[in-house]
């Protein structure tokens, strides 16, 4: 079966012991694309890299990259390069060795191994910077010499684990930016794996959020974001209200779901019958403080501004509603006419059905 | 409150103190006076460099001397190589128990006193030993084998005794090295060998360096295993030290030679730091 894409996983299982760790997973990377592997830490992405990168070995199925099969080969073998999460820079070296280091390694004479370490240093932003050490670098040029030591050696495929973890909130916001302006001139495909979602859906093409496993859902991060296929897709990717109750009427597309109170909630869904997970986007809820504005919308509901959790143009609210054991979460335009609302005031929230996804549960 | 201060400091290192200036200083002081004192007479000393001259123009004595500091040099590296890999996999492979329990093995044989151990030794190395019996009954030699006494010997049983002290500080060294910074290293096309030699040894240098150096320190200053395992061919330059000092009782020769000793290891210790780029702070911070 031949393949136009870089990486193919075709049920790749990883057991050890008795717990599996990477279960039957099946995907594909297209060149120059930006792929990510989303979920929480103990999910079995960092597994599933290894074993990409050579350093594990799968259990069952098959790792083919550029349609050439992975398994047996040993990880200095593989065309693909890792950064690694603490990015593992030598410390031995400086940055112009670290950089030269993969490609001495495959044959190539210090003179051109040190110009082209030189030129790749310039491409990312560090000329000059060759005869420093590493442990005199910032957090954002040690990252961008680790991607450099990849880069320069042009693997079919570049491997993150997390690589932004260790970095503060001000810089992780920058180097996302940097890393997807990175892959983009460079044309490199890259396999990135994340616990944070925003990480991932600011520079993915596609997304594969992983749970125990198994992947959950693969897809561009606005059919994760808008479109989630499993309720922890829908409750992991993005902020999210989460309600659980019965389903009491399935009729005509929508679903009635009947919370423990008595209220009824109105979503779409495939659940039928029993219990059912319903969510909806804070920013899918709409506030007025007369109730006639939100007339239209089947599920209308009163409550009192519990907290307002300010935070510039993420700001929002949580509002106690009757009915609900959890207050309501409601992003708060700050433009709109609300922005001002104090604790304690009564409002009135609403929302259509499409907004809200119903699972069984 | 700073004279006080100052007065604690003082009481605190009051016994460092004590041993380095009584036990250390003094001692050597007195042998480097002592060194430089020649008998003209009978119970007659006076001022003269003699006593090194006298090394000098026997060859006995600078060949024993020359002799010392190569097998020395010899044991160290024999010590490293096969110090080496026992490290590493006690730092990087074994895990609770089974570390602990090598780092035991390794300490083991120090439980018994350097003469007990040096003559266990030479029970299975002598004419009528294990192994000449072993090598006999195997037909392997028709006669009785004499292992004792020669060079192989002497070298066997001081990488014997410094092989825990180039393990501990390596495996130190070892342990201290990220295991990604490893992966990287393969990761990036190195083999095994580029990986040990670009990543893993210049790591473990503070600790090759230190394990080196006290493994050289206590092998030049042996005695007991060069005279018990070499014997008459032994020839190591702390026997014509102690010659001196108690066979023919010429204290100011002894004292010359064991100032010659002194200067020795100094001088090979240097060289070694220098030769490997390494500062003496961060390698006795290793050991």
């Amino acid at each position: 079966m031949a393949s136009s894409n870089d990486l193919d996983i075709a049920n790749v299982t990883k057991r050890f012991g008795a717990h599996i760790a990477v279960n039957d997973v099946t995907f594909s990377v297209a060149p120059g694309e930006f792929f990510s592997i989303l979920g929480p830490s103990g999910c079995g992405k960092t597994t599933l890299m290894r074993m990409i990168a050579g350093f594990e070995n799968p259990s069952s199925g098959d790792i083919r990259i550029r349609d050439a099969s992975m398994i047996g080969v040993p990880a200095n073998r593989r065309p693909v390069n890792m950064v690694f999460q603490s990015l593992a820079l030598f410390p031995m070296m400086n940055v112009g060795e670290n950089v030269a280091y993969g490609m001495t390694c495959r044959g190539v004479s210090r003179a051109e191994a040190d110009e082209r370490a030189t030129r790749m240093l310039e491409r990312v932003g560090l000329k000059g910077f060759g005869d420093r050490q590493v442990t005199a670098l910032s957090g954002g040029q040690r990252q961008r010499v680790a991607i450099a030591r990849c880069l320069v050696l042009e693997p079919t495929l570049v491997l993150l684990d997390e690589p932004l973890g260790a970095l503060d909130l001000k810089l992780r916001e920058h180097m996302k930016i940097e890393l997807k302006q990175l892959q983009g001139t460079f044309n490199t495909t890259f396999a990135y794996i994340t616990h944070d979602q925003s990480e991932a859906l600011v520079m993915s093409d596609r997304i594969a959020v992983m749970n125990q496993g198994r992947f959950e859902q693969v897809g561009n991060p606005r059919e994760l974001y808008h479109s989630p296929a499993t309720p922890f897709v829908a409750s992991f990717v993005g902020e999210t209200n989460r309600w659980q109750g019965v389903v009491s009427d399935g009729a005509d597309g929508t679903i009635a779901v009947r919370l423990p109170s008595g209220v009824l909630v109105h979503g779409r869904g495939k659940s039928n019958v029993g219990d059912a997970l319903c969510f909806a986007r804070p920013e899918a809820i709409a506030l007025a403080s007369d109730p006639t504005a939100l007339s239209a919308l089947p599920n209308r509901f009163d409550g009192r501004v519990s907290a307002v959790l300010f935070d510039g143009a993420n700001s929002s609210l949580l509002i106690e509603t009757v009915g609900f054991d959890q207050p309501v979460r409601a992003v708060l335009p700050q433009a709109g006419a609300l922005a001002g609302i104090n604790v304690g005031a009564p409002i009135h929230l609403g929302w259509t059905s499409d907004a809200m996804k119903v699972f069984a549960a | 409150m700073k004279t006080a201060q100052r007065l604690t400091l003082l009481l605190m290192m009051a016994p460092a103190i004590l041993w380095l200036g009584v036990l250390i200083v003094l001692p050597h002081v007195e042998i480097l006076i002592l060194s430089f004192s020649e008998r003209v007479a009978p119970r007659v000393y006076q001022f003269g460099f003699g006593n090194y001259l006298e090394f000098f123009t026997e060859p006995l004595y600078w060949r024993t001397f020359a002799r010392t500091a190569i097998m020395s040099i010899l044991v160290t590296a024999v010590t490293l190589v096969l110090a080496f890999p026992i490290a590493l996999y006690i730092a990087r492979v074994a895990q609770g128990r089974v570390k602990a329990m090598l780092l035991l093995l390794c300490l083991l044989p120090f439980w018994v006193s350097e003469l007990v151990r040096t003559l266990g030794w030479m029970m299975l190395l002598r004419e009528t030993g294990i192994i000449s019996y072993i090598l006999r009954m195997t037909g392997l030699a028709d006669h009785p084998v004499e292992l004792l006494y020669n060079d192989g010997a002497v070298i066997l049983g001081l990488v014997y005794g410094g092989l825990l002290f180039m393990i501990v500080p390596l495996a130190n060294a070892l342990e201290s090295l990220d295991p990604s910074v490893v992966e990287a290293g393969y990761d990036l096309g190195g083999s095994r060998w580029t990986v040990i030699r670009r990543i893993v040894i210049p790591h473990a240098m503070p600790g090759i360096v230190a394990g080196s150096i006290i493994v050289f320190m206590l092998t030049v200053g042996n005695f007991a295993t060069p005279v018990l395992l070499g014997g008459k061919n032994g020839l190591w330059f702390t026997e014509q030290i102690y010659a001196q000092f108690i066979t023919r009782f010429n204290w100011p020769q002894g004292a010359a030679f064991g100032m010659l000793l002194l200067l020795l290891s100094s001088a090979i210790v240097w060289a070694g730091l220098r030769l490997t780029g390494q500062g003496l702070g961060t390698t006795l911070r290793q050991a």
